[in-house]
């Protein structure tokens, strides 16, 4: 099992660095961003020399180099707008988006392990189908519309919850949070839903699918032999084992949430991170954008990691290995 | 021995349809035989057949898009085929059991051995939970187990094939049922290992007066085993007898053809006999017999007529319009 | 002799076969069916159907701005869902963005396949380095969302149809690479297909008539649906600004239109395009679900 883990350890740090390679190149195709450091009436002079205080005369290789040496050493850069440490901007920002994705995906789970499991036990009954059909259309709209329409409908129209921005903060533990009042979290619920509607439709959809799956198994039909109440059966037999698969989706759903909140923060102006890589994307400051990536691509690595891990624990004919 | 009065189970004209795109599928069309308490009944055919499907009717466990078309099925008095679920779960496991083929399946792999043997206890007893480990343990020595209270705790994936079976056959077993179904456990397993677990169950059911049906493809482990056999073919009984006499003197061609297939009876002989031809597509059966056109004794009649199941006054039946001479 | 000797052509068989049997009998899937071709016909023939080019500066008049959908106040039957901030009828706009949001949708889902089917059987059928570094490359991909690889991509390209299709086939073609892989490794091993090389039969024939025809099923359920995802993708990133150019608008860009005067109340702007992918993406998936139940190996 050890062994297993440091492999799986090396296998995410070889990712960081090909994304950390691909990021830079990639960067590198979006221009000279020299002329946005120096005013702009600079002479030719001052530009030269401002390019070679950031290094950005030197070769590509170079450029790497000194990037990659950086980047181990914690220093990603400061923005170009914001005149900060890059990494600082997105450490502030990350409560925010962490306070909608958390929201949501705790309501996404809480409504579609009850709405799946039942789906996927009764799948001919007439709520099973609407379930579903309604999860298609879950699947089927553009989240951001979505969210355009609950702002139209519940903040412009009935004047029940605001429609942008971030509510009272207070700092908890060193984070700052919106969840201690409920005008905070009055602003984090459109957002929250907005979110959370796309990934119930798809987890709803895999549970049922997963509870058909596993309601075939052979174990199933055993455990109602043995005479077990239909209620046991699903519950004991066919959640659990229905539920492992899940671990794997929860990791690519954090994921895909991370992803389209950088939408829903845009159409709500909520603070977060997406809302950051948004802003940069326009004003063209690279190191922030480079900074986004490779704490994106960190955390996706790390989340990664640990659904092995918590694979690796749960299901128990793993560990013989 | 064997009572002939007051069966323990009573099954009459059970049809198990399957309608699919394809067809209706008859799996079982038409099945009856009587079941005594404590005795050894096999149930024999062909591979891929509607053997199981008599089993699982009697469980109630057919599911869509099969479903009991037809027949009474009825067990220590109650008519099986009228109850509802809830109350076949009643009798399922504490009266009848039923083994399954592959035990890797049949067993949950998230959880122990020990919490599914237990489950039957905590179903059908009322007993404490220091006492059903208790029993559990017993159980598991009497499977021929090897430390019993170490392997409560291990996972099916831990154990072999042949083990595994044997927990399946306590877990069966634990509750004390009347009657137990055996469907093809042994098919899975290896030849070696198919002999003991026969024992075992032999064992287990004498032990505790319990019923057997045994279901399987292997008439050599059933003329070992049964007290009396049904030969199915194409979900219809052919032949129906104490295993004595139709061992020795079978009446329906079929039967004929299965015994000559087993390797022992031919010591000395250089080639196997084969019954010719294939089963048929059980969606297209023929009119008339479905055994004639692979019959090497087939007339004209036979591939008109269908033959009726006839019992004479030993018990002994068959279902043919030109049995074999009774040597028995 | 008598016609009837001659054998039923393809599309008879497919007639009476249990797939249309089905679909005859799927209220979705006729559902699904029914909306994917109205919005093939309105797209294709679209633009003779509506009276004004939105993108023909000449037949907009500013003066026209504004107006709600005509079953509101001060809405006309001339511009049945209302005009945006420069006059342009809303209808015709979908109409017209609709054609940018399916083609680009259909294009990269072709881009996608061939470029990702090939890599498939490549990597399947010769194996070793090269097998293992386009299955890295695919694993790499795979653990981050496609919508941040297509953003990502964008920002790095600039606007424009071409460099959205491009982002898309980078991260379309990957999941047709992995299940072209599979198939193609499965049918690698079996003997009919080992018999053909023996025989001497060229690589490339073998791949065709033997492996190609096992992938065609699950191919076809994926690419159904992949339609739909990018039309969504799309959507999402032309509404960042990082998608189609103004000059031609896609869905998603009419909502991004819509979305600085929603807070004034003007909602129609936004609400029917979206609307518009929501219903083109449905009846996409509609038909997915239904191919993806119908074509996989059932277990009996």
């Amino acid at each position: 099992m050890f062994g297993y883990l440091i492999k799986r350890f090396i296998q995410m740090i070889f990712v960081l660095w090909i994304v950390s390679v691909l990021v830079f190149v990639m960067m590198s195709f979006t221009g000279d961003p020299t002329y946005m450091m120096v005013p702009l009436d600079a002479t030719d002079e001052q530009i030269e020399q401002a390019r070679r205080i950031l290094g950005l005369d030197q070769s590509h290789l170079v450029q790497y180099w000194r990037f990659l040496g950086n980047l181990l050493q914690g220093d990603f850069g400061r923005s170009f707008v914001f005149r900060q440490p890059a990494l600082q901007l997105i450490m502030e920002r990350l409560p925010a988006t962490l306070e909608i994705v958390v929201l949501a995906m705790i309501m996404a789970l809480t409504l579609a392990i009850p709405l799946g499991v039942y789906a996927g036990a009764y799948p001919q009954r007439a709520g099973s189908r609407a379930l579903m059909a309604g999860s298609l259309v879950g699947i089927s709209l553009p989240g951001f519309w979505l969210g355009m329409v609950l702002i139209f409908i519940f903040a412009v129209k009935l004047q029940i919850f605001p429609s942008s921005g971030r509510g009272p903060t207070t700092v908890i533990w060193g984070i700052r949070t919106s969840l201690t009042s409920w005008e905070g979290f009055k602003h984090l619920i459109l957002p929250a839903i907005t979110l959370s509607v796309g990934t119930l439709a798809i987890l709803m959809r895999i549970i049922r699918a997963e509870m058909m799956e596993v309601l075939r198994q052979d174990y199933v039909k055993f455990a109602r032999a043995k005479g077990a109440a239909n209620r046991v059966v699903l519950f004991k037999h066919g959640l659990k084992n229905a539920l492992i698969p899940l671990i794997t989706v929860f990791g690519l759903m954090l994921g895909d949430l991370i992803a389209f909140a950088t939408l829903t923060e845009t159409i709500f102006a909520w603070p977060g991170i997406g809302k950051l890589l948004v802003d940069s994307i326009y004003s063209g400051d690279r190191t922030v954008i480079v900074v986004y990536l490779m704490f994106v691509a960190f955390l996706f690595v790390m989340v990664n990691f640990l659904v092995d891990v918590a694979y690796a624990l749960i299901d128990p004919r793993i560990k013989v290995a | 021995m064997v009572e002939r009065d007051a069966p323990l189970l009573s099954v009459r004209g059970l049809k198990t349809w399957f309608h699919t795109f394809g067809g209706v599928v008859k799996a079982v069309d038409g099945v009856s035989f009587d079941l005594a308490p404590g005795e050894i009944l096999g149930i024999v055919g062909e591979s891929g057949g509607g053997k199981s499907m008599v089993g699982f009717s009697i469980m109630g466990l057919i599911d869509r898009p099969g479903r009991i078309e037809a027949g009474e099925i009825v067990f220590d008095g109650r008519e099986l085929t009228k109850l509802d679920d809830e109350a076949m779960q009643g009798i399922r496991g504490r009266q009848i059991a039923m083994i399954f083929q592959d035990p890797m399946t049949a067993l949950n792999p998230l959880y122990t051995i020990g919490n599914q043997l237990e489950e039957m206890l905590t179903l059908h007893t009322d007993l404490g939970p220091e006492a059903r480990r208790v029993r559990c343990i017993e159980m598991l020595t009497e499977v021929g187990i090897p430390q019993p209270e170490d392997r409560l705790n291990a996972y099916p994936h831990q154990f072999s094939g042949g083990m595994r079976q044997r927990v399946v056959i306590a877990i069966a077993m634990i509750a004390g049922p009347r009657l137990l179904i055996a469907d093809e456990p042994t098919t899975a397993l290896d030849v070696t290992i198919q002999a003991q677990l026969l024992r075992l169950m032999k064992a287990q059911v004498e032990q505790r007066r319990t019923a057997l049906i045994l279901i399987t493809h292997d008439l050599a482990a059933v003329s070992q085993m049964a007290d009396r056999i049904v030969v199915l073919y194409c979900g219809r009984v052919v032949e129906i007898g104490s295993t004595a006499a139709l061992i020795a003197g079978p009446r329906h061609p079929y039967t004929r053809g299965l015994l000559d297939s087993i390797p022992a009876n031919h010591q000395g002989r250089s080639r196997l006999p084969q019954i010719p031809g294939t089963v048929p597509d059980i969606r297209k059966l023929p009119v008339g017999c479905s055994f004639a056109p692979r019959c090497p004794r087939a007339e004209p009649r036979c591939h008109a007529d269908a033959p009726m199941l006839v019992t004479d006054r030993t018990g002994r039946a068959y279902a043919c319009h030109f049995p074999l001479e009774d040597t028995a | 002799m008598a016609a009837d000797t001659r054998e039923p052509s393809v599309f008879q068989r497919f007639m009476v076969s249990e797939l249309a049997h089905n679909w005859r009998r799927s209220a979705s899937a006729i559902a699904g069916t029914v909306i994917i071709i109205s919005f093939i016909v309105l797209v294709t023939a679209g633009p003779y159907l509506t009276a004004q080019n939105p993108y023909d500066v000449r037949q907009l008049d500013i003066m026209e701005a504004f107006k709600p959908p005509v079953w509101l106040e001060g809405g006309t039957a001339q511009y049945l869902l209302g005009t945006d901030q420069q006059g342009r009828d809303v209808w015709a706009s979908i109409v017209y963005g609709s054609r940018i949001s399916l083609f680009i949708g259909l294009v990269a889902m072709l881009g996608s396949v061939l470029i990702g089917a090939t890599l498939g059987l490549i990597a399947g059928y010769y194996g070793g380095k090269l097998d293992a570094i386009i299955m890295r490359i695919a694993d790499i991909q795979l653990s981050f969302p496609s919508v941040l690889i297509a953003l990502f991509l964008m920002s790095a390209f600039g606007t424009g149809v071409d460099k959205v299709l491009i982002a898309l086939i980078s991260v379309g073609w990957v999941v047709y690479a992995r299940t072209v892989r599979g198939a193609t490794l499965r049918e690698k091993s079996r003997e009919y297909v080992q018999a053909a090389r023996v025989s001497g039969l060229p690589n490339s024939k073998i791949i065709f008539k033997h492996v190609l025809p096992n992938v065609l099923t699950p191919l076809i359920v994926i690419a159904t649906i992949q339609v739909g995802t990018f039309i969504l993708i799309e959507a999402s990133l032309s509404f960042l600004g990082v998608g189609v150019p103004i000059t031609q608008p896609s869905l998603g860009l009419l909502i991004k239109n819509g979305f600085d005067v929603l807070f004034s109340g003007l909602w129609w702007i936004s609400v029917f395009p979206g609307l518009f992918i929501m219903l083109i993406v449905f009846g996409i998936n509609l038909l997915g679900d239904f191919l993806r139940d119908e074509l996989n190996p059932r277990l009996k």
